[in-house]
């Protein structure tokens, strides 16, 4: 690793918890989609979120950016409650312009990308720090040439993304998020849309990553990464988390009934 | 033989060329048939006009005339100041109609029901005749004036046409923000860019390529839709044309040079939507269309080579 990619950030204690949630529950209309989820992410850890579809992973993982606002529970992101204020006893409601704020020390990589495809992958990297920072153009560009180089895709700056294979405009979307100099990265089903094998360089670009020591909250079907890469392992079911614990323990060994199931269906 | 034979062919040997297939093609008789028939008709009116008295020299020899210069400019600058109102107030209205607060998006709604429901040509009649029920207009300490030296012809030429306009950019606008992905809200967030910097970097320009085409429909709408500002004592180029045709006896031949300008003028602006369409597609599709100027170098240097060498 050439790079240290937490550079800017200090770190947190190695114990304290990165991301830290208490009873959390999602509802939509009538539909509890997250009934009480209590975990907790260590600072610099890879944390695999798995499960089968509709069991709440992907809302979870989309709360803990304030994508969508929890109902009740607790859920605090290095140390703060996630879109509240608390002062005293009251708790207030956070303004648009403070969670966007805390948003940019969290770097997010969807399923479907969502690459701006108005915009070459270059400047899809150096628009948030160019907008959001305030980094000056030159220094933002030099920045995105590193970070396309460490996604193995220097030759593709110039690219719009309808130019890019589905790998390679998720690997742009991960130099993206790292633009930002995150502290904590979340990976939403990242290579769910890709073709078979395209997969490998996404996983490859996400182990570089965990190796450089970032903190990575993972909701993903690929086992094999999970169990190589993955320091904790959640398996979620039903908007509540059934088991948990190191990932090569649950996988080889799941204890309840509906991993074992799960499991016996993925490998 | 299977494709897997054909593969494993030793290369240097040609493919063996399909044997190009000769047939007698299906005539299209009816199309022979219909073809007379545009033609001779199209042959029929033509003569119609040409039997007709009219002194087609009148159209050349006015077409540069400088109140008929006078009036095209005066359409111009209607088109263009009443377009900007429009464009302005549609994008506020669309952002206003989409809003999360009930009351501005409720006022967006009956906005554009009123002055979509209501004839153009009526709206420049209340505009005009608004005088009747204010005697002054008294904006406090700013400005304060008698009515009619305020609603100049001008002004009421452009509320009616502008505010109008509005109401249909509105629904247009709407419609292009509504198409961009909800993703690429998601993902700038994620980015921590606020709603209004998600607004105007990410969402409105992927909507210009959805904006685009219709609004330089209203463009040329509008052009032509100044023609009715006449009612409201505004001299454009219709007006200006029918006054010359009144005192140069001419009048039918001067509404036929009326209407080349207009053809002049839209062409002009169909040339220039093209460009700002193609500006927009950058990034949607793989290639961008080649410009008509690129078309015809293309053609021109690729002629003697064989076809098909540039793709």
């Amino acid at each position: 690793m050439t790079e240290k990619v937490n550079s800017g950030t200090p770190k947190a204690d190695s114990g304290a918890p990165m991301v830290k949630s208490e009873g959390v529950h999602k509802s939509f209309g009538p539909l509890e989609v997250l009934k009480g989820i209590d975990l907790e992410v260590k600072s610099g850890e890879v944390f695999c979120l798995i499960g089968p579809s509709g069991s709440g992973k992907s809302t979870f993982l989309r709360c803990i950016n304030h994508l969508e606002k929890i109902n009740a529970g607790r859920l605090s992101v290095d140390g703060e409650r996630v879109g509240y204020r608390q002062q005293g006893d009251k708790l207030y409601e956070l303004r648009d312009r403070e969670v966007a704020v805390k948003r940019r020390d969290i770097g997010m990589v969807f399923q479907r990308f969502n690459l701006f495809p108005h915009m070459t992958a270059a400047e899809n990297i150096t628009e948030a720090p160019v907008q959001v920072r305030g980094v000056n153009k030159g220094q933002a560009r030099e920045r995105a040439m590193q970070l396309l180089e460490r996604v193995g895709l220097a030759d593709k700056a110039g690219s719009y993304p309808s130019q890019l294979s589905g790998g390679q405009q998720q690997r742009v979307a991960i130099a993206r998020a790292l633009a930002m100099d995150p502290k904590l990265m979340l990976f939403d089903e990242p290579t769910s849309a890709l073709d078979p094998e395209l997969v490998g360089d996404v996983l490859d670009v996400m182990r570089d990553l965990a190796e450089s020591g970032m903190t990575m909250i993972v909701v993903t079907h690929e086992m094999g990464f999970a169990r190589e890469v993955g320091d904790s392992l959640v398996f979620m079911d039903g908007g509540v988390v059934v088991e948990s614990g190191h990932p090569r323990d649950v996988l080889t060994n799941p204890q309840h009934k509906r991993t074992q199931g799960f499991l016996s269906k993925m490998l | 033989m299977t494709n897997i034979e054909k593969t494993v062919r030793p290369t240097g040997t040609p493919p063996a060329g399909p044997k190009a297939i000769k047939a007698i093609p299906v005539r299209h008789y009816g199309r022979y048939v219909s073809a007379v028939v545009a033609i001779g008709i199209l042959a029929s009116i033509i003569y119609a006009f040409g039997q007709g008295k009219i002194n087609w020299d009148a159209v050349p020899s006015y077409f540069f005339d400088s109140r008929i210069l006078k009036g095209v400019g005066q359409t111009m600058l209607l088109t263009v100041v009443s377009m900007l109102i429009g464009i302005v107030g549609g994008v506020l209205l669309a952002v206003m109609r989409l809003s999360k607060n009930p009351v501005t998006s409720s006022i967006s709604w009956f906005y554009i029901w009123f002055f979509r429901g209501t004839p153009v040509l009526v709206q420049l009649f209340v505009w005009f005749n608004l005088g009747l029920v204010f005697e002054y207009i008294n904006l406090g300490p700013i400005y304060k004036n008698y009515w009619s030296d305020f609603m100049t012809p001008f002004l009421t030429a452009l509320l009616g046409l502008g505010l109008n306009e509005a109401a249909y950019m509105a629904e247009i606008c709407r419609a292009g923000l509504l198409s961009v992905d909800e993703g690429q809200t998601e993902a700038s967030h994620a980015l921590g860019m606020s709603h209004g910097k998600t607004l105007r970097r990410i969402i409105i320009p992927q909507a210009m390529r959805v904006i685009v085409p219709p609004t330089g429909n209203e463009v040329i709408n509008m052009l032509k839709t100044t023609s009715l500002v006449s009612a409201v004592q505004y001299p454009e180029l219709l007006r200006y044309a029918q006054d010359i045709g009144q005192t140069s006896g001419a009048p039918v031949e001067m509404l036929f040079l009326a209407a080349a300008w207009y053809l002049v003028l839209t062409s002009v602006l169909s040339v220039g939507q093209y460009y700002i369409e193609r500006y927009y597609a950058r990034g949607s599709s793989r290639q961008l269309p080649s410009t008509p100027f690129q078309k015809l170098k293309a053609t021109v240097f690729s002629f003697g080579r064989p076809k098909g060498g540039t793709a």
